[in-house]
């Protein structure tokens, strides 16, 4: 039996094991519908086309959670930022870690999907907010929605500042596991919020990773928004975000692409309100045969709203890259000003890197600017760094580094910062008695 | 200390060096003069071991050794240090830690340990006062945003921190105001010693008035056409280069 078939027919035991009676059902079952039409996309789709998922899907999969795996403390430890300043939501094979997690209700929700979609007080809030924003014609997502049922639920208050990062993991284990976890985000009017996600494979496993995430940002809410993806070469993240913002908020994602066999991220943003900043920012670095596609849309709806871009990508080996990033702008969204820059360098003659851009703008006073390169590194900067006695070798490391600075540096959360820097020069191989 | 024998060099086909003749011995400074596109920056460029140039005739030998096939981190290894007419600039990384790593790596080579970090700070200290270089400039991102003189400065804080066998000095006048002359002069003078030399390439005559000259060349279409003491400078200076050629 393929995947499509066996998570056509297992439906039913999925939700039996859930609530068949809940009001989700409905949405579960049409999401459901639109995937048995679609099924998994195929190159022949255009937004799939350096993407294909075919040598992922011939793999035998769990598709169905089972019970809580015993993961340790000491093992994971290294996955999240620090032991005590964060709150952490976790989950080991799609189910919920208690032990490994640090929730709250005291001011602000950071719990469990399962009670969010199960429990009547928040049923007015899944109501309001669930599977709103996430696209309907969208065949994973949709099945991402049908098969919903465990994730992070987080719930900011109006005017409330969250005094702690927020992370989210997901780990898996054990056996070869399809996972579909379901995040829903909402941040209150001024309220602010850091938010930390990762999916990690414990073991060299084909593990497949089909993730979706719903993002409110009421006005003048901060969210700070970040994807770090280094996960094993066995692993394969299908990753689908989404986010709404209303008037003069500002929501940035950084999404850091260090890991993984394949990764695709799509990452949209609507902007319904006027003076609403959007931030999409990345950093890839990989090798070997991995591959990375980054598939953004920022949908200017609204006059006086900003978006900024910033894709950077190393590809090293036979590795292969993807950006696609689509502008809209609506003919009511004056003055909008949309950038976007996506820099590659690629290491040898057999990585490879697609870049597009896609403008489609219907409003006329608006100010867009794009810009992609794709090259090798400056022959200058080389020279000089070897004339002051650095080698080849730390030479290029070095200045790869400083390629991925501009990004790096407007990370927020300063631990998160060092411990990308740490990352990345492990990644680059700069060990050159440098005090990062 | 260093003899450039018959230099000839091209850049893509192009031959620019055409036989240059030069001996440097410790303790000197020459300076290198001549109009734009005689081949200035190119020898300087070739020295160091710039790849995009190819040497086609002729040998550079430093301290008896033909550096024809090391590479420009080896030849910095051994000695030859030089100021960029253009520093770059690289964001990301601190001078700092571009020293730090330099330093590291020219001792690495050398078959020493790192640098103990107290005496690195002590040397970075040292030699931050002696170019005026104020701390917090040190922990800025390497050329990023610094204006002309700063880069300069920097290049030749650089210098004093590698300690080199020979300096070459590309335009380092370029973009430099009086004050900024004055200290980077400063600076290089009070690095000249017996064991050292220096080369400074320039188009004018401003430097080697704070920085004096035993030997002054003149280059014309890639040849040494003219050696005289300093008082050649100044001839250079009122009469041009045209009654060379």
């Amino acid at each position: 039996m393929d995947l499509k078939e066996k998570l056509l027919s297992s439906f039913l035991a999925f939700e039996q094991k859930v609530d068949i009676n809940s009001t989700l059902h409905d949405v579960r079952t049409d999401a459901l519908k639109v995937f048995e039409n679609k099924g998994f996309p195929t190159k022949r789709e255009e937004a799939w086309k350096y993407t294909s998922l075919n040598a992922i899907l011939a793999n035998d999969f769990n598709i169905l959670p089972k019970n809580e795996t015993a993961v340790d403390w000491k093992d994971v430890k290294k996955y999240f930022l620090n032991d005590v300043d964060t709150y952490k939501v976790v989950f080991i094979n799609g189910v919920f870690s208690s032990h490994l997690s640090s929730t709250t209700h005291d001011g602000l929700d950071v719990c469990l999907m399962s009670s969010a979609l199960t429990k009547p007080k928040y049923k007015m809030v899944i109501d309001t907010y669930f599977n709103q924003i996430a696209n309907k014609e969208d065949s994973l997502t949709n099945l991402n929605t049908a098969y919903s049922l465990e994730g992070a639920y987080i719930n900011i208050p109006k005017s409330t500042v969250v005094q702690k990062p927020i992370e989210i993991l997901y780990f898996t284990t054990g056996a070869s596991n399809f996972v579909q976890p379901r995040n829903l985000v909402i941040v209150g009017e001024n309220a602010h919020v850091q938010i930390i996600e990762r999916h990690q494979s414990l073991s060299e496993l084909p593990m497949l990773t089909n993730s979706v995430t719903e993002i409110y940002a009421a006005k003048r809410a901060i969210v700070d928004y970040y994807k770090l993806q280094n996960d094993l070469l066995t692993a394969d993240l299908v990753d689908n975000t989404y986010i709404e913002q209303k008037q003069e908020s500002r929501v940035s994602v950084h999404t850091f692409s260090f890991g993984g066999n394949i990764t695709r991220n799509n990452l949209n943003f609507y902007q319904r309100g006027e003076r609403i900043d959007s931030t999409l920012k990345g950093i890839t670095i990989i090798g070997e045969k991995q591959h990375v596609d980054h598939y953004t849309l920022v949908s200017h709806e609204e006059p006086n709203c900003e978006s900024h871009q910033n894709y950077k990508g190393i590809y090293d080996d036979r590795s292969t890259g993807v950006f696609n990033g689509k502008i809209y702008v609506d003919k009511i969204a004056q003055k909008t000003d949309a950038f976007q820059q996506n820099n590659n360098i690629l290491l040898t003659d057999k990585a490879t890197l697609n870049t597009k851009p896609q403008l489609e703008i219907f409003a006329d006073d608006v100010k867009c600017s794009h810009g992609c390169t794709i090259g090798q590194l400056d022959d200058s900067a080389m020279f000089y760094m070897q004339q002051r006695g650095i080698p080849k070798k730390e030479a290029k490391a070095l200045l790869m580094y400083a390629f991925t600075d501009e990004v790096l540096k407007s990370v927020a959360i300063p631990d998160l910062q060092l411990k990308l820097q740490k990352l990345i020069s492990m990644k680059l191989g700069v060990n050159i008695g440098f005090d990062i | 200390m260093l003899q450039i024998k018959n230099l000839h060099a091209s850049v893509e086909d192009k031959e620019i060096l055409k036989g240059i003749n030069l001996e440097v011995k410790a303790g000197e400074v020459h300076a290198i003069m001549g109009p734009n596109g005689a081949g200035k920056s190119t020898l300087s460029s070739v020295i160091a071991g710039n790849e995009n140039f190819e040497v086609t005739q002729g040998e550079i030998i430093l301290e008896g050794e033909d550096l024809a096939d090391l590479a420009p981190e080896e030849r910095a290894h051994k000695g030859i240090f030089l100021s960029f007419q253009y520093p770059v600039e690289i964001p990301g990384v601190s001078v700092t830690n571009f020293m730090k790593t330099a330093i590291n790596e020219t001792r690495k080579a050398n078959g020493l340990e790192d640098m103990p970090a107290n005496e690195m700070l002590k040397l970075i200290k040292e030699k931050a006062e002696l170019l005026e270089i104020d701390r917090k400039f040190l922990s800025r991102s390497l050329n990023e945003g610094f204006s002309g003189g700063e880069k300069k400065r920097n290049e030749i804080f650089q210098m004093a921190m590698l300690n080199p066998k020979i300096a070459i000095l590309d335009e380092t006048d370029s973009g430099l105001d009086i004050d900024a002359l004055r200290i980077v002069s400063n600076g290089v003078n009070k690095l000249k010693n017996e064991n050292n030399a220096v080369i400074v390439i320039t188009h004018y005559q401003r430097l080697l008035e704070y920085i004096v000259p035993d030997f002054v060349h003149v280059l014309h279409d890639g040849k040494i056409v003219k050696t005289g003491g300093k008082e050649l400078a100044l001839e250079l200076e009122e009469k041009g280069y045209d009654w060379l050629k």
